[in-house]
């Protein structure tokens, strides 16, 4: 993709412009598309029917107009908070979780940038999240952003640790980092994926890359720093207008990037689960964006049947727990790769 | 609960450590909070150090309205907005409260629909301090189920009387309608369609490991503390106090039906933790739905009007009677001066008691902890204010 642009553009700030773009051309769609189905999924499991009236059909165009909404309202910053950062959080916590896309590979033939440090640079620049997050609770002036803002900051920096470590999982099995490499790895048929390599340790890895993806995105059971019955709504308490969407957007781009990114590495990314067929660099694009769709299906599907934890017993599934098991699967992946 | 004493640590030379301490409201506008209580909670961090409830942003002088009421009768709508989410509850403890002060005993037919009322009220009132107890613990789904059949309810009470919250029904040695034609079928129909509900609830919500470990062990109420404090209702019982005023003092026809009053067990922790006080409800709704079948069954035929007084105009004297109303002991204390008015109405306000062991049980606790006790209570702030 990179040498068919640079073909026709004869400007390499222009190429890696439009390389940088086209994710954005997924996120705004599927954010319109997957706050839509977040609202139907959890009405139908409720015995609810959602948004039913505007656009017409099932209500379609209720994100729509919710924007539109959003976009109207005054931009209100509280009297007493630190402007600057007020202004400058949810821009950061949306760039922590829009830069993630810069690797995430959507075909074999479309990556933004195919470095080798891939992996590692997902883990990195996901923790920019952090920093938009503690701005925002610090600078709204209230104690509720600030009690939500510290739940989030320990919540993200412990559950990073058992992220890092599964992942290093299946790194320890492909040998790279690079994630194009990881999904080339696992082309063939689905028995090629990683998820059936070594049984059961990249399963139990999976699994917890999975719980531990959840609390990364503050979904529930984890989603005690915005904790609406306890924390008002957590460090977006005092965010209006498209500030408070610029925090829903990264909620929603970052629910689909930790399912991208379990999807490249356990679950073949690209490649079609059937061998060669509809496999192809345009096919590839449809496999990625299902079996990563599927993954938003099952947070959602959580967060509409379970409870919330407390902040004490989240430390606790995160270091006593997940990281446990997590070192356990490297201990036995490692013996079984040196054995 | 992890033991948090912080008072032991000191410096090498002994200074105890100081810990910077916030005040947070929750309330009066917290999503948490049920209805308008403001609670002062110094945090230390996310521990709860002392939790200072203030009352009275519903406070609507209903005694004092009471008291210059024309009539009797006139009382009984105020009475509904009490505790609005049991309004025949209330309603029954106030009519019984008159009648006995008029003397007067009123047909067959009346006690069996003002039980069948009363409780099919409860079932309703349990349902929405259950669901929103889900709410508070962060399950979203349960609620809207416990929604579902609560608008089922609410639809037998509007065939019965048009109204789904307030209804004004019980009168002072009556009811405002009769049963309407159907009713009796479609409340059995209810009956059965509910009692597989509750199962529903218990694998969605009850036994749901990470409700039990919200839960189990969070909020424990000692039995001596709960009757120290007045506690009384699924408060008290949750506490394994076995007594329901239905059974041990028994009003109206109550003492015609099988039922087991529910008290807490420490199933999954500690006897009179925030789990046994939502469990004790659940359970007393299905109580409920056995007594309501065995009413409908029974209800003889009549006249439901036969017995309302032309005038009310009691003697001179005072009457106090209790009732078991959703929430606990509702006792309506009324002295009249043989006027046409009451001279005095005190309504005594079980979540009022049930209220006021907050700070005693939720000191040393977490700021999850504290919703979830505040929640397990179950107040109704428009019966606390009055």
């Amino acid at each position: 993709m990179e040498n068919f642009l640079r073909s026709i553009l004869d400007n390499d700030f222009f190429v890696y412009l439009i390389i940088g773009i086209i994710p954005l051309f997924w996120i705004i769609p599927y954010a319109l598309v997957v706050i839509y189905l977040e609202r139907k999924v959890s009405a139908h499991m409720q015995d609810r029917l959602g948004p039913m009236r505007t656009g017409g059909w099932h209500g379609w165009a209720q994100t729509i107009a919710d924007m539109i909404k959003l976009l109207q309202k005054e931009d209100i910053v509280p009297a007493a908070a630190d402007k600057k950062l007020h202004k400058l959080a949810p821009f950061i916590v949306f760039i922590g979780s829009y830069a993630v896309y810069a690797v995430i590979p959507f075909s074999s033939q479309y990556i933004g940038s195919n470095i080798n440090l891939g992996l590692l640079y997902v883990v990195a620049i996901s923790s920019l999240a952090v920093v938009g997050i503690l701005m925002a609770g610090w600078a709204s002036n209230n104690k509720w952003s600030l009690l939500g803002a510290m739940r989030s900051v320990a919540q993200i920096v412990s559950y990073e640790i058992p992220t890092v470590l599964s992942i290093l999982v299946v790194v320890m099995i492909a040998g790279s980092l690079n994630l194009q490499d990881i999904n080339q790895m696992q082309s063939g048929w689905f028995w090629n994926w990683f998820i059936f390599k070594k049984f059961p340790f990249v399963f139990i890895a999976f699994i917890i890359y999975f719980i531990a993806s959840l609390a990364e995105t503050n979904r529930t059971p984890f989603d005690i720093p915005e904790a609406e019955s306890e924390l008002v709504a957590g460090y977006i308490t005092e965010y209006s207008g498209m500030k408070f969407a610029m925090f829903m957007l990264s909620e929603f781009v970052n629910m689909f990037a930790v399912s991208a990114i379990a999807a490249t590495i356990f679950f073949g990314g690209w490649n079609s689960p059937f061998g060669s067929f509809m496999n192809g660099p345009l096919w590839g694009v449809f496999w990625f964006l299902t079996k990563g769709m599927i993954f938003v299906f099952v947070q959602m599907w959580l967060r509409w049947t379970l409870p919330r934890l407390r902040v004490d017993q989240l430390m606790y599934v995160s270091w006593k727990v997940l990281t446990p098991w997590a070192f356990a699967c490297i201990i036995g992946v490692g013996l079984w790769i040196v054995l | 609960m992890p033991e948090t004493n912080l008072e032991n640590i000191t410096t090498s030379t002994g200074r105890p450590l100081r810990h910077e301490e916030v005040v947070v409201n929750v309330g009066p506008q917290h999503p948490a909070t049920h209805g308008v209580l403001r609670l002062e909670v110094v945090l230390d961090g996310e521990i709860v150090v002392d939790v200072i409830p203030h009352i009275g942003y519903l406070h609507r002088c209903f005694e004092k309205h009471a008291e210059s009421m024309n009539n009797y009768q006139q009382v009984v709508p105020y009475v509904d907005r009490m505790d609005y989410c049991a309004a025949m509850n209330m309603d029954f403890g106030y009519v019984l409260a008159v009648e006995k002060l008029l003397g007067i005993t009123v047909p067959e037919r009346v006690e069996y629909i003002r039980v069948i009322m009363a409780e099919l009220q409860r079932i309703a009132s349990h349902l929405i301090a259950a669901g929103t107890y889900g709410l508070d613990i962060g399950a979203w789904t349960p609620f809207l189920y416990m929604f579902r059949e609560r608008e089922r309810i609410l639809d037998l009470f509007e065939m019965t009387c048009g109204a789904r919250l307030l209804y004004n029904y019980m009168w002072v040695g009556g009811v405002s309608h009769d049963l309407p034609p159907g009713f009796i079928d479609k409340a059995k129909d209810f009956c059965s369609y509910f009692r597989p509900k509750v199962k529903e609830y218990n694998d969605l919500l009850s036994y749901n490991d990470i409700f039990i470990r919200r839960t189990a062990n969070v909020g424990v109420l000692p039995a001596d503390v709960a009757i120290a404090y007045g506690c009384s209702g699924p408060v008290l019982r949750g506490s394994g106090v076995d007594f329901d005023i239905r059974r041990d003092d028994p009003y109206s026809i109550y003492n015609r039906f099988e039922w087991q009053p529910q008290i807490g067990r420490g199933e999954m922790g500690t006897t009179g933790d925030c789990w046994d006080r939502y469990m004790v409800r659940i359970r007393e709704m299905e109580q409920s739905i056995n007594i309501v079948e065995q009413a409908l069954n029974q209800i003889p035929d009549g006249d439901v009007f036969s017995a309302i007084p032309k005038r009310i105009r009691p003697n001179p004297g005072e009457v106090y009677v209790r009732t078991e109303s959703a929430r606990g002991e509702l006792g309506f204390y009324i002295v009249s001066d043989g006027s046409g008015s009451p001279y005095r109405v005190k309504g005594r306000s079980p979540c009022f008691s049930n209220l006021s062991v907050i700070p005693e049980i939720s000191r040393g606790c977490m700021v999850a902890d504290l919703i979830a006790i505040a929640g397990s209570l179950d107040i109704v702030l428009g019966e606390v204010d009055r």
